[in-house]
Protein backbone atom coordinates (compact mmCIF):
# COMPACT_ATOMS: atom_id res chain seq x y z
CA UNK A 1 0.00 0.00 0.00
CA UNK A 2 1.20 3.82 -0.82
CA UNK A 3 1.92 5.82 1.76
CA UNK A 4 1.81 9.31 0.73
CA UNK A 5 -0.16 11.13 -2.01
CA UNK A 6 -3.15 9.42 -1.42
CA UNK A 7 -5.93 12.42 -2.24
CA UNK A 8 -7.75 13.22 0.44
CA UNK A 9 -11.77 13.40 0.52
CA UNK A 10 -12.70 16.49 0.15
CA UNK A 11 -15.19 17.34 3.02
CA UNK A 12 -18.33 19.38 3.99
CA UNK A 13 -21.42 18.81 5.94
CA UNK A 14 -22.52 15.88 4.59
CA UNK A 15 -19.50 13.34 4.68
CA UNK A 16 -16.99 15.23 7.72
CA UNK A 17 -18.91 13.39 10.60
CA UNK A 18 -18.01 9.61 8.97
CA UNK A 19 -14.46 10.59 8.11
CA UNK A 20 -14.04 11.58 11.41
CA UNK A 21 -15.65 8.27 12.84
CA UNK A 22 -13.11 6.27 10.58
CA UNK A 23 -10.27 8.47 12.28
CA UNK A 24 -11.81 7.15 15.72
CA UNK A 25 -11.35 3.56 13.97
CA UNK A 26 -15.20 2.96 13.15
CA UNK A 27 -17.07 2.03 9.82
CA UNK A 28 -20.02 3.80 9.86
CA UNK A 29 -23.55 3.96 9.08
CA UNK A 30 -25.93 6.50 8.71
CA UNK A 31 -29.39 5.90 10.57
CA UNK A 32 -32.64 7.57 10.01
CA UNK A 33 -33.88 8.29 13.66
CA UNK A 34 -37.48 8.53 12.88
CA UNK A 35 -38.05 5.09 10.23
CA UNK A 36 -34.26 3.48 11.49
CA UNK A 37 -33.52 2.88 7.26
CA UNK A 38 -29.81 2.48 6.87
CA UNK A 39 -28.34 4.27 3.85
CA UNK A 40 -25.03 4.85 2.20
CA UNK A 41 -23.27 6.75 0.94
CA UNK A 42 -24.28 9.31 3.75
CA UNK A 43 -26.61 12.24 2.52
CA UNK A 44 -28.49 15.03 4.64
CA UNK A 45 -32.44 13.59 4.40
CA UNK A 46 -33.50 10.18 4.41
CA UNK A 47 -35.10 9.26 1.13
CA UNK A 48 -37.76 6.73 3.00
CA UNK A 49 -39.47 9.57 5.06
CA UNK A 50 -38.08 12.46 4.40
CA UNK A 51 -36.54 12.40 7.74
CA UNK A 52 -33.25 15.48 8.33
CA UNK A 53 -32.81 13.64 11.44
CA UNK A 54 -29.87 10.87 11.52
CA UNK A 55 -27.34 8.96 13.57
CA UNK A 56 -25.16 6.19 12.89
CA UNK A 57 -24.02 2.73 14.14
CA UNK A 58 -21.17 0.98 13.31
CA UNK A 59 -21.31 -1.68 10.77
CA UNK A 60 -19.94 -5.19 11.78
CA UNK A 61 -17.94 -5.06 8.47
CA UNK A 62 -18.88 -8.18 7.11
CA UNK A 63 -20.05 -8.66 3.60
CA UNK A 64 -19.69 -10.12 0.54
CA UNK A 65 -18.17 -8.33 -3.03
CA UNK A 66 -21.35 -7.86 -5.66
CA UNK A 67 -18.78 -6.08 -7.95
CA UNK A 68 -14.72 -5.19 -8.56
CA UNK A 69 -12.74 -3.55 -10.86
CA UNK A 70 -8.81 -3.69 -11.23
CA UNK A 71 -7.12 -0.32 -12.35
CA UNK A 72 -4.05 -1.01 -14.57
CA UNK A 73 -4.12 2.40 -15.77
CA UNK A 74 -3.73 5.63 -15.97
CA UNK A 75 -1.61 5.23 -12.78
CA UNK A 76 -1.49 8.02 -9.97
CA UNK A 77 1.29 8.71 -7.57
CA UNK A 78 0.11 7.33 -3.87
CA UNK A 79 -1.87 4.18 -5.19
CA UNK A 80 0.10 0.50 -5.92
CA UNK A 81 -1.56 -1.00 -9.46
CA UNK A 82 -3.19 -3.24 -9.68
CA UNK A 83 -5.34 -1.28 -8.00
CA UNK A 84 -8.50 -3.37 -6.64
CA UNK A 85 -11.63 -1.77 -5.88
CA UNK A 86 -14.69 -3.58 -4.46
CA UNK A 87 -18.08 -3.08 -3.84
CA UNK A 88 -19.11 -4.81 -0.73
CA UNK A 89 -22.47 -5.89 0.17
CA UNK A 90 -22.43 -5.60 3.79
CA UNK A 91 -24.79 -7.92 6.08
CA UNK A 92 -26.36 -4.83 7.73
CA UNK A 93 -28.25 -4.95 3.90
CA UNK A 94 -26.01 -1.92 2.46
CA UNK A 95 -23.28 -1.59 -0.40
CA UNK A 96 -20.36 0.15 0.47
CA UNK A 97 -17.35 1.18 -2.64
CA UNK A 98 -14.23 0.38 -0.58
CA UNK A 99 -10.47 -0.82 -1.16
CA UNK A 100 -9.31 -4.66 -1.49
CA UNK A 101 -5.85 -5.77 0.41
CA UNK A 102 -4.07 -8.67 1.15
CA UNK A 103 -5.67 -10.88 -1.72
CA UNK A 104 -4.15 -11.16 -5.10
CA UNK A 105 -5.71 -10.05 -7.90
CA UNK A 106 -6.48 -12.64 -10.16
CA UNK A 107 -7.87 -14.25 -6.93
CA UNK A 108 -10.77 -11.52 -6.88
CA UNK A 109 -14.15 -13.22 -6.89
CA UNK A 110 -17.81 -12.10 -7.09
CA UNK A 111 -19.55 -13.26 -3.66
CA UNK A 112 -16.38 -13.71 -1.70
CA UNK A 113 -16.45 -13.02 1.61
CA UNK A 114 -14.50 -10.31 2.73
CA UNK A 115 -14.35 -8.10 5.67
CA UNK A 116 -13.34 -4.30 6.79
CA UNK A 117 -10.39 -2.73 8.40
CA UNK A 118 -9.03 0.55 9.23
CA UNK A 119 -5.80 1.28 7.35
CA UNK A 120 -3.84 3.80 8.21
CA UNK A 121 -1.21 5.57 5.81
CA UNK A 122 2.24 7.02 7.25
CA UNK A 123 1.18 10.41 6.59
CA UNK A 124 -1.85 9.00 9.52
CA UNK A 125 -4.58 9.82 7.30
CA UNK A 126 -6.82 6.53 8.17
CA UNK A 127 -8.97 4.80 5.48
CA UNK A 128 -12.08 1.67 5.79
CA UNK A 129 -10.16 -1.09 3.67
CA UNK A 130 -11.83 -4.49 3.14
CA UNK A 131 -9.41 -7.89 2.81
CA UNK A 132 -10.52 -11.84 2.11
CA UNK A 133 -12.41 -12.69 5.39
CA UNK A 134 -10.41 -14.47 7.81
CA UNK A 135 -12.94 -13.65 11.21
CA UNK A 136 -11.00 -11.15 12.48
CA UNK A 137 -12.14 -8.56 13.62
CA UNK A 138 -12.19 -4.85 12.58
CA UNK B 1 -53.34 20.77 -21.44
CA UNK B 2 -49.35 19.71 -21.96
CA UNK B 3 -47.71 20.92 -25.49
CA UNK B 4 -46.42 17.74 -27.91
CA UNK B 5 -42.76 17.89 -29.30
CA UNK B 6 -43.49 15.25 -31.72
CA UNK B 7 -42.52 15.99 -35.28
CA UNK B 8 -42.22 19.97 -33.94
CA UNK B 9 -38.23 20.62 -35.01
CA UNK B 10 -35.92 19.63 -36.22
CA UNK B 11 -32.06 19.46 -36.96
CA UNK B 12 -31.18 22.09 -39.20
CA UNK B 13 -27.34 22.34 -39.77
CA UNK B 14 -24.70 20.45 -38.58
CA UNK B 15 -21.03 22.16 -38.19
CA UNK B 16 -17.62 20.64 -36.71
CA UNK B 17 -13.84 21.18 -36.28
CA UNK B 18 -11.28 19.29 -37.44
CA UNK B 19 -11.06 16.69 -34.63
CA UNK B 20 -7.44 16.50 -33.09
CA UNK B 21 -5.40 15.68 -30.20
CA UNK B 22 -3.52 19.39 -29.97
CA UNK B 23 -5.72 21.74 -31.31
CA UNK B 24 -3.25 24.62 -30.58
CA UNK B 25 -6.46 27.25 -29.59
CA UNK B 26 -8.89 28.15 -26.95
CA UNK B 27 -12.20 26.00 -26.72
CA UNK B 28 -13.88 28.99 -27.69
CA UNK B 29 -12.60 29.44 -30.79
CA UNK B 30 -13.42 25.55 -31.51
CA UNK B 31 -16.96 26.39 -30.21
CA UNK B 32 -17.12 29.60 -32.59
CA UNK B 33 -15.72 28.08 -35.13
CA UNK B 34 -18.63 25.04 -34.91
CA UNK B 35 -20.92 27.47 -34.23
CA UNK B 36 -19.94 29.48 -37.70
CA UNK B 37 -19.86 25.99 -39.87
CA UNK B 38 -23.05 25.01 -38.46
CA UNK B 39 -24.83 28.33 -39.25
CA UNK B 40 -23.41 28.06 -42.98
CA UNK B 41 -24.22 24.35 -43.61
CA UNK B 42 -27.54 25.73 -42.82
CA UNK B 43 -28.18 28.54 -44.80
CA UNK B 44 -28.86 30.42 -41.38
CA UNK B 45 -27.95 33.99 -40.74
CA UNK B 46 -25.96 34.32 -37.31
CA UNK B 47 -27.94 37.40 -36.41
CA UNK B 48 -30.91 34.76 -36.72
CA UNK B 49 -29.87 32.79 -33.74
CA UNK B 50 -32.21 33.25 -30.25
CA UNK B 51 -31.29 30.59 -28.56
CA UNK B 52 -28.56 28.59 -27.41
CA UNK B 53 -27.27 25.52 -24.99
CA UNK B 54 -23.88 23.39 -24.18
CA UNK B 55 -22.90 21.52 -21.25
CA UNK B 56 -21.59 22.38 -17.34
CA UNK B 57 -18.38 21.35 -18.43
CA UNK B 58 -18.67 23.35 -21.60
CA UNK B 59 -15.70 26.34 -20.66
CA UNK B 60 -17.52 28.29 -23.05
CA UNK B 61 -20.33 31.13 -21.90
CA UNK B 62 -23.08 31.45 -24.09
CA UNK B 63 -22.84 35.35 -24.41
CA UNK B 64 -18.85 34.81 -25.23
CA UNK B 65 -20.02 32.34 -27.78
CA UNK B 66 -23.03 34.84 -29.33
CA UNK B 67 -20.24 38.11 -28.97
CA UNK B 68 -17.41 36.29 -31.35
CA UNK B 69 -19.73 34.77 -33.54
CA UNK B 70 -22.31 37.57 -33.65
CA UNK B 71 -25.32 36.01 -32.71
CA UNK B 72 -28.96 37.59 -32.49
CA UNK B 73 -30.93 39.07 -29.21
CA UNK B 74 -31.04 35.46 -26.81
CA UNK B 75 -34.11 34.57 -25.37
CA UNK B 76 -33.13 31.48 -24.06
CA UNK B 77 -29.94 29.75 -23.00
CA UNK B 78 -29.25 27.21 -20.64
CA UNK B 79 -26.25 24.41 -19.99
CA UNK B 80 -27.14 20.86 -19.20
CA UNK B 81 -25.76 18.81 -16.56
CA UNK B 82 -23.52 15.36 -16.43
CA UNK B 83 -20.70 14.91 -18.90
CA UNK B 84 -21.84 12.46 -21.98
CA UNK B 85 -25.37 12.45 -20.28
CA UNK B 86 -25.70 16.01 -21.80
CA UNK B 87 -25.93 15.32 -25.28
CA UNK B 88 -29.36 14.43 -26.00
CA UNK B 89 -30.38 17.00 -22.88
CA UNK B 90 -29.17 20.01 -25.18
CA UNK B 91 -31.67 18.63 -28.42
CA UNK B 92 -34.66 18.19 -25.95
CA UNK B 93 -33.69 22.12 -24.62
CA UNK B 94 -33.52 23.27 -27.80
CA UNK B 95 -36.78 21.22 -28.83
CA UNK B 96 -38.88 22.70 -25.83
CA UNK B 97 -37.87 26.38 -26.77
CA UNK B 98 -39.28 25.97 -30.39
CA UNK B 99 -42.35 24.25 -29.43
CA UNK B 100 -43.01 26.75 -26.84
CA UNK B 101 -41.48 29.75 -28.55
CA UNK B 102 -39.17 30.46 -26.36
CA UNK B 103 -36.56 30.69 -29.20
CA UNK B 104 -36.81 30.06 -32.09
CA UNK B 105 -33.38 28.76 -33.91
CA UNK B 106 -31.09 27.35 -31.14
CA UNK B 107 -27.62 26.65 -31.43
CA UNK B 108 -26.49 23.70 -29.53
CA UNK B 109 -22.73 22.75 -28.91
CA UNK B 110 -19.65 21.55 -27.15
CA UNK B 111 -16.02 21.84 -27.63
CA UNK B 112 -13.05 21.01 -25.74
CA UNK B 113 -10.05 20.53 -26.22
CA UNK B 114 -10.02 17.02 -24.23
CA UNK B 115 -7.00 15.80 -25.01
CA UNK B 116 -4.40 18.32 -25.04
CA UNK B 117 -6.24 20.49 -22.46
CA UNK B 118 -8.11 18.82 -19.24
CA UNK B 119 -7.51 15.43 -20.21
CA UNK B 120 -11.69 13.58 -20.26
CA UNK B 121 -9.94 10.12 -19.25
CA UNK B 122 -8.99 11.37 -16.66
CA UNK B 123 -11.64 12.34 -14.50
CA UNK B 124 -11.64 13.85 -11.18
CA UNK B 125 -7.96 13.26 -10.74
CA UNK B 126 -7.68 16.67 -12.43
CA UNK B 127 -10.00 19.86 -12.53
CA UNK B 128 -13.47 17.53 -13.81
CA UNK B 129 -15.84 18.36 -10.34
CA UNK B 130 -18.31 20.30 -10.45
CA UNK B 131 -20.85 21.04 -7.61
CA UNK B 132 -21.14 17.83 -6.56
CA UNK B 133 -17.42 17.26 -5.11
CA UNK B 134 -18.69 15.67 -1.64
CA UNK B 135 -20.21 12.63 -4.29
CA UNK B 136 -16.97 12.05 -5.26
CA UNK B 137 -15.19 12.05 -2.33
CA UNK B 138 -16.77 8.58 -1.67
CA UNK B 139 -14.14 7.55 -4.71
CA UNK B 140 -11.33 9.58 -4.61
CA UNK B 141 -9.19 8.83 -1.60
CA UNK B 142 -9.60 4.95 -3.12
CA UNK B 143 -7.96 6.08 -6.57
CA UNK B 144 -11.01 5.81 -8.08
CA UNK B 145 -10.61 8.88 -10.09
CA UNK B 146 -11.36 7.78 -13.74
CA UNK B 147 -14.89 7.29 -16.07
CA UNK B 148 -13.32 3.77 -17.01
CA UNK B 149 -12.99 2.60 -13.14
CA UNK B 150 -16.58 3.44 -12.85
CA UNK B 151 -17.65 2.35 -15.90
CA UNK B 152 -16.19 -1.05 -15.04
CA UNK B 153 -17.52 -1.86 -11.80
CA UNK B 154 -20.76 -2.13 -13.46
CA UNK B 155 -19.92 -3.39 -16.78
CA UNK B 156 -17.99 -5.93 -14.69
CA UNK B 157 -21.04 -7.75 -13.39
CA UNK B 158 -23.58 -7.42 -16.70
CA UNK B 159 -20.05 -9.44 -18.13
CA UNK B 160 -19.83 -12.01 -15.82
CA UNK B 161 -23.27 -12.75 -15.42
CA UNK B 162 -23.49 -13.16 -19.15
CA UNK B 163 -20.14 -14.69 -20.41
CA UNK B 164 -19.71 -11.65 -22.30
CA UNK B 165 -15.71 -12.54 -23.59
CA UNK B 166 -13.45 -10.09 -25.22
CA UNK B 167 -14.36 -11.30 -28.38
CA UNK B 168 -17.88 -9.65 -27.97
CA UNK B 169 -16.34 -6.31 -26.68
CA UNK B 170 -13.44 -6.68 -30.25
CA UNK B 171 -16.42 -6.93 -31.99
CA UNK B 172 -18.08 -3.53 -31.46
CA UNK B 173 -14.70 -2.11 -31.28
CA UNK B 174 -13.92 -3.51 -34.70
CA UNK B 175 -17.11 -2.83 -36.51
CA UNK B 176 -16.42 0.90 -35.74
CA UNK B 177 -13.39 1.74 -36.57
CA UNK B 178 -14.20 -0.35 -39.78
CA UNK B 179 -16.63 2.60 -40.16
CA UNK B 180 -13.84 4.90 -39.33
CA UNK B 181 -11.62 3.77 -42.18
CA UNK B 182 -14.59 5.42 -44.53
CA UNK B 183 -14.75 8.86 -42.38
CA UNK B 184 -11.66 11.04 -43.09
CA UNK B 185 -12.66 13.07 -39.76
CA UNK B 186 -12.29 10.23 -37.85
CA UNK B 187 -9.63 9.76 -35.00
CA UNK B 188 -9.19 5.96 -36.68
CA UNK B 189 -9.14 7.12 -40.43
CA UNK B 190 -6.35 4.81 -41.98
CA UNK B 191 -5.36 2.80 -38.83
CA UNK B 192 -7.74 -0.08 -39.19
CA UNK B 193 -7.80 -2.72 -35.70
CA UNK B 194 -7.55 -6.32 -36.03
CA UNK B 195 -8.85 -8.91 -33.75
CA UNK B 196 -5.22 -9.99 -32.59
CA UNK B 197 -4.55 -6.05 -32.12
CA UNK B 198 -7.07 -5.82 -29.85
CA UNK B 199 -6.22 -8.62 -28.05
CA UNK B 200 -2.51 -7.78 -27.68
CA UNK B 201 -3.16 -4.17 -26.77
CA UNK B 202 -2.87 -2.68 -23.31
CA UNK B 203 -4.92 -3.34 -20.39
CA UNK B 204 -7.14 -0.20 -18.68
CA UNK B 205 -8.86 -2.30 -15.97
CA UNK B 206 -9.41 -6.12 -15.95
CA UNK B 207 -11.95 -6.65 -18.44
CA UNK B 208 -10.91 -3.45 -20.70
CA UNK B 209 -8.04 -2.56 -23.27
CA UNK B 210 -7.30 0.43 -24.52
CA UNK B 211 -9.91 -0.06 -27.82
CA UNK B 212 -12.76 -0.64 -25.41
CA UNK B 213 -12.02 3.16 -24.64
CA UNK B 214 -12.96 6.06 -26.54
CA UNK B 215 -10.93 8.94 -27.82
CA UNK B 216 -9.88 11.82 -25.83
CA UNK B 217 -10.27 14.70 -28.36
CA UNK B 218 -9.68 18.01 -28.91
CA UNK B 219 -12.58 19.88 -31.12
CA UNK B 220 -16.24 20.78 -31.46
CA UNK B 221 -19.39 19.95 -32.77
CA UNK B 222 -22.72 23.07 -33.60
CA UNK B 223 -26.10 21.44 -34.23
CA UNK B 224 -28.83 24.02 -35.05
CA UNK B 225 -32.31 22.80 -34.21
CA UNK B 226 -35.34 25.05 -35.64
CA UNK B 227 -39.11 24.46 -36.61
CA UNK B 228 -39.90 21.45 -38.82
CA UNK B 229 -41.46 24.44 -41.00
CA UNK B 230 -38.85 26.64 -41.08
CA UNK B 231 -35.97 23.83 -41.47
CA UNK B 232 -37.63 22.87 -45.02
CA UNK B 233 -36.48 26.36 -46.22
CA UNK B 234 -32.67 25.75 -44.81
CA UNK B 235 -30.19 24.48 -46.89
CA UNK B 236 -30.26 20.96 -46.15
CA UNK B 237 -32.93 18.15 -45.42
CA UNK B 238 -33.82 18.26 -41.89
CA UNK B 239 -33.84 15.20 -39.27
CA UNK B 240 -37.15 15.83 -37.51
CA UNK B 241 -37.35 15.24 -34.21
CA UNK B 242 -39.97 12.14 -33.54
CA UNK B 243 -38.85 11.72 -29.40
CA UNK B 244 -36.35 13.22 -27.34
CA UNK B 245 -36.22 12.66 -23.19
CA UNK B 246 -33.77 12.91 -20.17
CA UNK B 247 -33.64 10.06 -17.87
CA UNK B 248 -32.65 9.90 -13.89
CA UNK B 249 -34.17 7.14 -12.37
CA UNK B 250 -34.76 6.45 -8.59
CA UNK B 251 -30.88 5.58 -7.09
CA UNK B 252 -29.43 7.32 -9.56
CA UNK B 253 -25.75 8.57 -9.32
CA UNK B 254 -23.54 10.32 -11.47
CA UNK B 255 -20.82 7.25 -12.71
CA UNK B 256 -21.50 5.46 -9.48
CA UNK B 257 -25.01 4.19 -9.25
CA UNK B 258 -23.26 1.33 -8.08
CA UNK B 259 -26.46 0.70 -4.98
CA UNK B 260 -29.28 -0.34 -6.41
CA UNK B 261 -29.97 -3.91 -6.21
CA UNK B 262 -29.27 -5.39 -10.21
CA UNK B 263 -25.84 -4.27 -11.05
CA UNK B 264 -26.69 -6.10 -14.84
CA UNK B 265 -28.57 -3.39 -16.34
CA UNK B 266 -29.11 0.51 -17.66
CA UNK B 267 -32.17 1.72 -15.78
CA UNK B 268 -32.16 5.68 -16.42
CA UNK B 269 -31.58 3.98 -20.27
CA UNK B 270 -34.74 1.89 -20.27
CA UNK B 271 -36.85 4.89 -18.96
CA UNK B 272 -35.17 7.01 -21.85
CA UNK B 273 -36.37 3.70 -24.23
CA UNK B 274 -39.80 3.95 -22.72
CA UNK B 275 -40.27 7.72 -22.95
CA UNK B 276 -38.82 7.88 -26.47
CA UNK B 277 -40.56 4.83 -27.99
CA UNK B 278 -43.94 6.16 -26.68
CA UNK B 279 -43.53 10.34 -27.97
CA UNK B 280 -42.43 9.26 -31.17
CA UNK B 281 -45.44 6.05 -31.43
CA UNK B 282 -42.41 4.05 -32.51
CA UNK B 283 -40.72 1.51 -31.88
CA UNK B 284 -37.43 -0.94 -31.48
CA UNK B 285 -38.57 -2.69 -35.01
CA UNK B 286 -38.82 0.57 -36.45
CA UNK B 287 -35.25 1.94 -35.77
CA UNK B 288 -32.87 1.59 -38.80
CA UNK B 289 -29.88 2.38 -37.62
CA UNK B 290 -28.06 4.10 -33.96
CA UNK B 291 -25.52 6.01 -32.27
CA UNK B 292 -25.77 4.33 -29.12
CA UNK B 293 -23.49 6.15 -26.66
CA UNK B 294 -20.17 4.47 -26.68
CA UNK B 295 -17.39 5.96 -24.69
CA UNK B 296 -16.78 2.27 -24.05
CA UNK B 297 -17.91 -0.90 -25.32
CA UNK B 298 -19.49 -2.67 -22.98
CA UNK B 299 -22.21 0.30 -22.73
CA UNK B 300 -23.15 -0.57 -26.73
CA UNK B 301 -24.23 -4.07 -25.90
CA UNK B 302 -25.92 -3.10 -22.53
CA UNK B 303 -28.09 -0.27 -24.63
CA UNK B 304 -29.13 -2.96 -27.33
CA UNK B 305 -31.09 -4.68 -24.36
CA UNK B 306 -32.18 -1.28 -22.72
CA UNK B 307 -33.58 -0.35 -26.02
CA UNK B 308 -35.18 -4.21 -26.71
CA UNK B 309 -33.46 -4.67 -30.16
CA UNK B 310 -32.56 -7.84 -28.01
CA UNK B 311 -33.43 -9.30 -24.94
CA UNK B 312 -31.49 -9.38 -21.36
CA UNK B 313 -28.24 -10.67 -21.78
CA UNK B 314 -28.37 -11.19 -25.68
CA UNK B 315 -26.34 -7.94 -26.65
CA UNK B 316 -23.55 -10.11 -26.88
CA UNK B 317 -25.03 -12.58 -29.28
CA UNK B 318 -26.58 -9.62 -31.20
CA UNK B 319 -23.57 -8.05 -31.88
CA UNK B 320 -21.54 -11.33 -32.83
CA UNK B 321 -24.10 -11.92 -35.52
CA UNK B 322 -22.44 -9.04 -37.24
CA UNK B 323 -25.90 -6.85 -36.60
CA UNK B 324 -23.98 -3.87 -35.88
CA UNK B 325 -22.07 -3.87 -38.95
CA UNK B 326 -23.33 -1.00 -42.46
CA UNK B 327 -25.51 -4.65 -43.65
CA UNK B 328 -26.86 -5.84 -40.14
CA UNK B 329 -30.01 -5.17 -38.66
CA UNK B 330 -28.54 -1.92 -36.90
CA UNK B 331 -26.00 -0.28 -37.90
CA UNK B 332 -24.34 1.84 -34.66
CA UNK B 333 -21.85 4.57 -34.87
CA UNK B 334 -21.87 4.84 -38.94
CA UNK B 335 -19.08 7.26 -38.23
CA UNK B 336 -17.07 5.30 -35.84
CA UNK B 337 -18.73 6.56 -32.59
CA UNK B 338 -16.69 7.94 -29.54
CA UNK B 339 -14.39 4.79 -30.00
CA UNK B 340 -13.03 5.74 -33.48
CA UNK B 341 -14.32 9.37 -34.90
CA UNK B 342 -13.84 11.50 -31.77
CA UNK B 343 -14.79 11.95 -28.56
CA UNK B 344 -16.92 15.44 -28.07
CA UNK B 345 -19.03 14.34 -25.24
CA UNK B 346 -21.69 12.61 -27.73
CA UNK B 347 -22.78 15.80 -29.57
CA UNK B 348 -20.70 14.38 -32.73
CA UNK B 349 -23.23 10.83 -32.41
CA UNK B 350 -26.16 13.15 -32.63
CA UNK B 351 -24.58 14.95 -35.62
CA UNK B 352 -24.16 11.30 -37.46
CA UNK B 353 -27.83 10.57 -36.87
CA UNK B 354 -28.74 13.60 -38.64
CA UNK B 355 -26.52 12.56 -41.36
CA UNK B 356 -28.06 9.40 -41.45
CA UNK B 357 -31.30 10.70 -42.14
CA UNK B 358 -30.13 13.11 -44.48
CA UNK B 359 -28.40 10.11 -46.37
CA UNK B 360 -24.81 11.99 -46.12
CA UNK B 361 -22.86 9.14 -43.72
CA UNK B 362 -19.75 8.37 -44.61
CA UNK B 363 -21.20 4.64 -43.90
CA UNK B 364 -24.45 5.42 -45.12
CA UNK B 365 -26.99 2.20 -44.68
CA UNK B 366 -29.50 1.60 -47.81
CA UNK B 367 -32.69 2.95 -45.94
CA UNK B 368 -33.19 4.92 -43.31
CA UNK B 369 -36.06 6.51 -41.66
CA UNK B 370 -35.51 6.36 -37.84
CA UNK B 371 -31.98 6.80 -36.08
CA UNK B 372 -31.71 6.27 -32.26
CA UNK B 373 -29.40 8.28 -30.27
CA UNK B 374 -28.57 8.16 -26.66
CA UNK B 375 -26.22 10.03 -24.98
CA UNK B 376 -23.68 8.91 -21.61
CA UNK B 377 -24.21 6.02 -19.93
CA UNK B 378 -24.23 5.17 -15.86
CA UNK B 379 -25.23 9.07 -15.67
CA UNK B 380 -28.21 11.06 -16.11
CA UNK B 381 -28.79 10.31 -19.96
CA UNK B 382 -31.16 11.08 -22.74
CA UNK B 383 -32.45 9.35 -25.88
CA UNK B 384 -33.46 11.06 -29.38
CA UNK B 385 -35.18 9.68 -32.28
CA UNK B 386 -34.71 11.23 -35.77
CA UNK B 387 -36.91 10.63 -38.68
CA UNK B 388 -37.42 12.05 -42.16
CA UNK B 389 -39.46 14.97 -43.04
ZN1 LIG C 1 -36.46 7.69 7.44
Amino acid sequence: MATTGRIKPPLGHDNKWWWDQVAAGTLALQRCSQCHTLRHPPRPMCGECQSLSWDSIPASGRGTVASFTILHHPQFPGYQYPLIIVLVDLEEGLRITAGLSDCDPADVAFDMAVEAYIHEDADGFRIPMFRPATGRKI
Amino acid sequence: MAISMKNQAAIAGIGTTAFSKNSGVSELALACEAVRNCLADAGLAPGEVDGLVTYTLDSSDEVEVARAVGLGDLTMFAKINYGGGAAVGLIQQAVMAVTTGAAKNVVVWRAMNGRSGQRMGQGVSGNIISSDLIHWSWYMAYGMLTPVSWVTMIANKYLHKYGVTAGHLAEVAITQRNFALNNPAAAGYGKPLTLAEYLASKKITDRLCIYDCCQETDGGTALLITSAERARDLKQKPAVIRGVTQAATRGQEQMTSFYREELDSLPEMELAAKRVYAMAGLGPADIDAACLYDAFTPEVLMQLESFGFCKRGEGKDFAADGNLRLDGRLPNNTHGGLLSEAYIHGVNNVAEGARLIRGTSSNQPKEVNHVLVSSGVGVPTGALILGRD
